[in-house]
Order: C-alpha cells, then structure tokens, then sequence
C-alpha cells in the first residue's frame, strides 16, 4: 500500500548568511503492506508529521519517490487523495460548524452524492460512539468526541488506507483508551490499512503489528514490538540477595547469563535474552550456590529501551530536548516559523 | 472549468455561506463603515459639491460610488482573517487532502465574499438612492459589477496573504498599510482634482482612483469616458493577478 525511497524534505531556516539548510527527514524508506497498522514511532521533530504529510501528497518531497495505494505522491496526486483517509492532528472541522453538514460537505468534495454522505455519515456516527451529535458544534464537544469526528471525516469516502497523525494527543486515559478501541476497529471491522504517528510507547505498543521508528529525520528501526524489544534490549532481571556477603558471587553467576550486571546494595541486575528460558537455570545455579533471595523480577523491555538503544537517548529525553529547542526543530508537526519547505516552491 | 470543478465550487460556497447566514449580523457590521460615512460624512459635503469639478449636483451621487468601492476594498481585504482561523482549525489542510480542486477551494470562498459583498453594495445604494442620490440603473449596475470586481481582487489577495502569513498579527499591520494610501490617493471622499498637481499626479499611479471614476461616470451614466475604460481595465487587471496569486497559494504548499 505505501512504497517510499529515500524520502527527503529540507527547509531552510534564517535568511542571507543566516541562511541554514535543515533536514526535516533525510532519505526514508517505508513499505506498509495491505491490512498492516503500522506505526510511526518517534520523538517531536523527528520527521514523523513530515513523512506523513509528503504521503498524503500535502507537501511535495524535496527529493525521493513514493507510492501510495499504488499511486506516485507527485505525479498522480489527485488519485492518492481519492484513495487515502486522512486524520490530521490539529483536526478538520470548523468550532462553529454543525458536526453532520462538516462531515456531508467533506464527503460531497470526495464527489460523492449529498444523499450517500448523509448516509454514510449517519452509520459513521453509530459506529464511532456520535449519535445524536449530528447537530452539535465541534465547540461544544468534548476532546474525545472532536477526535472522532475527525475520524468519521477522514473515513466518510471509506478508504482502504488511513492515515492517522497522532490521533489521541492531548487526549485523557479513558478517551485514549476509547479511541484506540475504535482505531482497532478500523481494521477488524472495515479491513483498513492503517499508518499512525505517535510519540506515545504505548500507543505504538498496543495499536500497531509493526514499528517503524524515526529519529532526526532517519529510519532507525522497523519490526514488530516483540521483536524490536527481544532483538535490541533483553528482558531486565533484578535479583534481591537475602544475604549481603553473596551479593558478589550472585553478580557472578548472573553474569554468565547477562551484560552488564550491576549492583546496588542487595539488588543485582542485568539484562538477558529471554528471561523466560533462561530463569529457570539460574534459579538452580544459584540454589546450588547455596545464595537465596528475597524477591526476583522481571522486567519486559519497553519500546523507550529500544528507543534508547537505538539512539543512545531515551525518548523521553529526545522529547524533553526538543521541547526546550535544543534538538532538531520541530519538523514533525510543521516547519519551525520563518523555515522555507523546499517542496513548497514547486 | 468542468462541472465537476463548478460543483466544488459549490460545495465550499454553500459551507462558507452557511457559516455567514448563521451569523447574519456580520453582513450588516460589514456595511456600517460606508453606512456611517453617507450619513455623517455625506451632509459635509453638501455646501461644496458643486465647486468639485464635473461632479454632479448632489452630494450622495458623488460619494456612494466612492463608498462602493471602499465597501469593495475594505470589506474583502478582511475576508483573509476567517480563512486563518480554518486554518488554525485545520480546516484547510482536510479540504487540500480531498481531490477537490485546489483553485475551487479559492474560488467558492470568492463567491462568498462576492456574494456577501453584494447584499451589502444593494444596502448601501438603496440607503444612497433614499438619502438623495440619483443616477442610471445601467450605470449603478455597471459600478456594482466593477464593486464586485475589485472586491473579488481584494478577497483573493486578502485570502492569498492569510495563507502566507497565517497570522492575524501580521495580517493587521500590512493591511492597514496598504489601506491608507490607497484611500487616501484614491478620491473616495473627495475629488483628487481639488488638491495639487504632484498630488493628482501621484493618483494617476494609484489603481483605484480610476476605478472609482470610472464608477462616479458610470453613475451619471457617462459610459464612454476615458476614466471608464481605465477603470474597468485595472479592475480587471488586478481581479486576474489576485484569483491567480491566490491561486498559486492554495495549491502550494505549506498552506
């Protein structure tokens, strides 16, 4: 469904000597397959927003080729739009609008007759947790409700692929978990392709069946969760020694197992390649040792582990840093103020 | 231009218009400036209108074609600001990433502002004509259509500079930069005949002065003069420069 090559968009920033050319995303590949939901993992300004927005033939690439629903961005444009759903982060909707003439007008631009974008929009409304809000004003709707608006806009032509540009920031737990429900039903229910941006772990944990994972405008990582956290982290394995004076002989027997043992008064730890299997033996190992503990536990790696590894930052951190201006400019959801988009001179 | 490109076209009308009839107190604050000038700028000009050369003997037949194509200018030249606030809302971005086409997106606002400017020059013409104000209805049809026009030129640009600056802050600022000149060198409320010669000099290189002579001619149904054919040549001339200006906006990005 998406096929990108080396997918480039540069900007400039400052003017005359000032003048600075900034890698907004620098040379992505992204292959999503039909039926996929792939998400789009990364810190903000990594590139996320920016990809998404030259796949949706919204910005041209300054340099680079892709294809969508088997379409090319630049040269059939009018064909990937008529093809794709689109939910961007900062909505679609006018606050003072009616919710129902938004989504009838917006399905009627899709060329569609008034009466079927009643209809379709009516059914979206049930699906998605609206009714009775057909007559209701976007400002007058709570942030779960908006976001789901969005949504049924961004499906009122019922597309195969969907794009969703981090679909619950901003939002709180119950309506996340709410929309989530719904994203997932995008695919069980209506056999969608889905491509989501997120910066949140969990998101990207509990949504997608692969990661694609983008840091200052590379590719740094694409797999499944599982895989990305088995393959690069481990499991994190922290003893409890019962006794103080075997804490040094439990690091050893641990270390046979795992990197980079550590210790802190009783506790030790280290990370090992699938702690189901190996746990066992080291529990003999240790009880031959005559060490007993206190506690054990395990921890899964997280995607931030991943994250870390991968980039030698946590994101978290890579979020703080862009934040403050100290990273690379906020690509993601726009080019920094007074930045010049290469593909906007096209 | 298919039907398929008029449709559209339609479709964003009817929504903008929709917004605007919900509401209709805007149409009617819109026309309160040009309002206000006919009712208390218009009587100023009783005692000297007759010294304005060529200018006909009633005070409201010389200042309401004037006050068109202000109401034209000013009216238009904000319609930028409810583009921004789409914008902001994100709006724009949902509408580009249909396969709509981009220039409909422009133009059914267009039709908008035109259509909103009209129920606005019809107020401010009948309100003329009650106060006083005479002239052909060929003429007054003629001075509205070239209102329109240069209304229709003022929305592009308006609309072409939000998506440019995307910020009210900025927008005021240049707006009002513009503005002032062009009212002032334009003979809107006074003649540009009366003051001195590097002024009227200086007004032959502003547009809109012969626009709004040709709209006072057209009102006394003087519909051959020079003033007409200049008129209605930069009305023209700028209506095409901005649609495409605004045009090119809408279709590149990062609108």
């Amino acid at each position: 469904m998406i096929h990108a090559r080396g997918l480039v968009q540069t900007f400039h920033t400052g003017q005359g000597k000032k003048k600075q050319a900034v890698h907004a995303v620098n040379g992505v590949d992204i292959d999503v397959e039909e039926g996929e939901v792939v998400g789009f993992l990364g810190p903000n300004g990594a590139g996320k927003t920016t990809t998404l927005r030259m796949l949706t033939t919204l910005l041209k690439p300054t340099a680079g080729t892709a294809t969508v629903a088997g379409y090319d961005v630049v040269k059939e444009s009018e064909q990937v739009r008529r093809s794709i759903g689109y939910v961007s982060q900062v909505g679609s909707t006018f606050s003072g609008a009616y919710a129902g003439d938004e989504v009838v007008d917006h399905g009627m631009l899709y060329g569609m007759s008034r009466s079927l974008a009643v209809k379709r929009g009516e059914a979206l409304f049930e699906q998605l947790d609206l009714d009775g809000l057909w007559r209701r004003m976007p400002k007058n709707m709570s942030g779960g409700q908006k976001r789901r608006l969005d949504i049924v806009m961004g499906l009122i032509h019922e597309p195969t692929l969907v794009f969703l540009d981090e679909p619950t920031t901003g939002l709180d737990p119950q309506a996340r978990a709410n929309l989530w429900d719904h994203i997932e039903g995008l695919r069980s229910r209506r056999g969608a392709t889905v491509f989501l941006t997120t910066h949140y772990l969990d998101e990207a944990d509990a949504l997608a069946d692969r990661i694609v994972i983008i840091d200052k405008g590379t590719i740094v990582a694409s797999d499944t969760s599982d895989n990305l956290k088995a393959n690069v982290s481990g499991d994190l394995v922290d003893l409890e020694v019962a006794d103080p004076e075997l804490v040094a002989l439990a690091a050893e027997k641990l270390g046979g197992i795992a990197d980079k043992v550590t210790v802190t008064d009783r506790h030790v730890s280290g990370r090992v390649q699938r702690a189901g299997k190996v746990i066992p033996g080291l529990m003999r190992d240790l009880e031959s040792g005559g060490i007993s503990l206190d506690a054990i536990e395990v921890h899964r790696p997280t995607l931030d582990d991943v994250f870390l590894s991968l980039t030698g930052r946590s994101l978290r951190d890579a979020e703080d840093a862009a934040e403050a201006g100290t990273d690379q400019p906020d690509s993601g959801d726009s080019a920094p103020e007074g930045a010049v988009l290469e593909g906007a001179k096209r | 231009m298919s039907v398929t490109f008029w449709r559209e076209c339609w479709i964003v009308f009817r929504r903008q218009i929709r917004m605007n009839l919900r509401n209709p107190a805007w149409v009617l604050i819109g026309v309160m400036q040009p309002v206000l000038y006919l009712v208390l700028f218009g009587p100023l000009l009783k005692p000297i209108v007759e010294s304005f050369p060529g200018a006909p003997d009633n005070e409201f037949t010389f200042l309401v074609p004037g006050l068109l194509v202000q109401l034209g200018m000013f009216g238009a030249f904000f319609a930028g600001f409810g583009l921004i606030a789409e914008w902001r809302e994100g709006v724009i971005e949902a509408e580009r990433v249909t396969p709509a086409s981009r220039t409909a997106l422009l133009v059914g606002r267009l039709m908008r502002d035109l259509a909103q400017l009209l129920v606005q020059a019809l107020i401010l013409v009948g309100l003329g004509y009650w106060m006083g104000m005479r002239g052909s209805v060929g003429g007054i049809v003629f001075g509205i259509s070239l209102t329109l026009l240069i209304g229709g030129a003022c929305a592009a640009a308006s609309n072409a500079l939000a998506l440019t600056t995307k910020s009210e802050d900025v927008m005021a600022p240049v707006i009002n930069m513009v503005m002032m000149p062009v009212l002032l060198l334009s003979g809107i409320m006074l003649p540009m005949t009366l003051g001195p010669d590097w002024l009227k000099r200086a007004s032959d290189f502003m547009p809109f002065r012969w626009i709004v002579d040709a709209v006072r001619d057209g009102f006394v149904g003087d519909l051959g003069t020079s003033h007409l054919a200049w008129g209605t040549g930069w009305a023209l001339a700028l209506f095409v420069v901005a649609v495409w200006w605004g045009t090119a906006v809408f279709r590149k990005e990062n609108a």
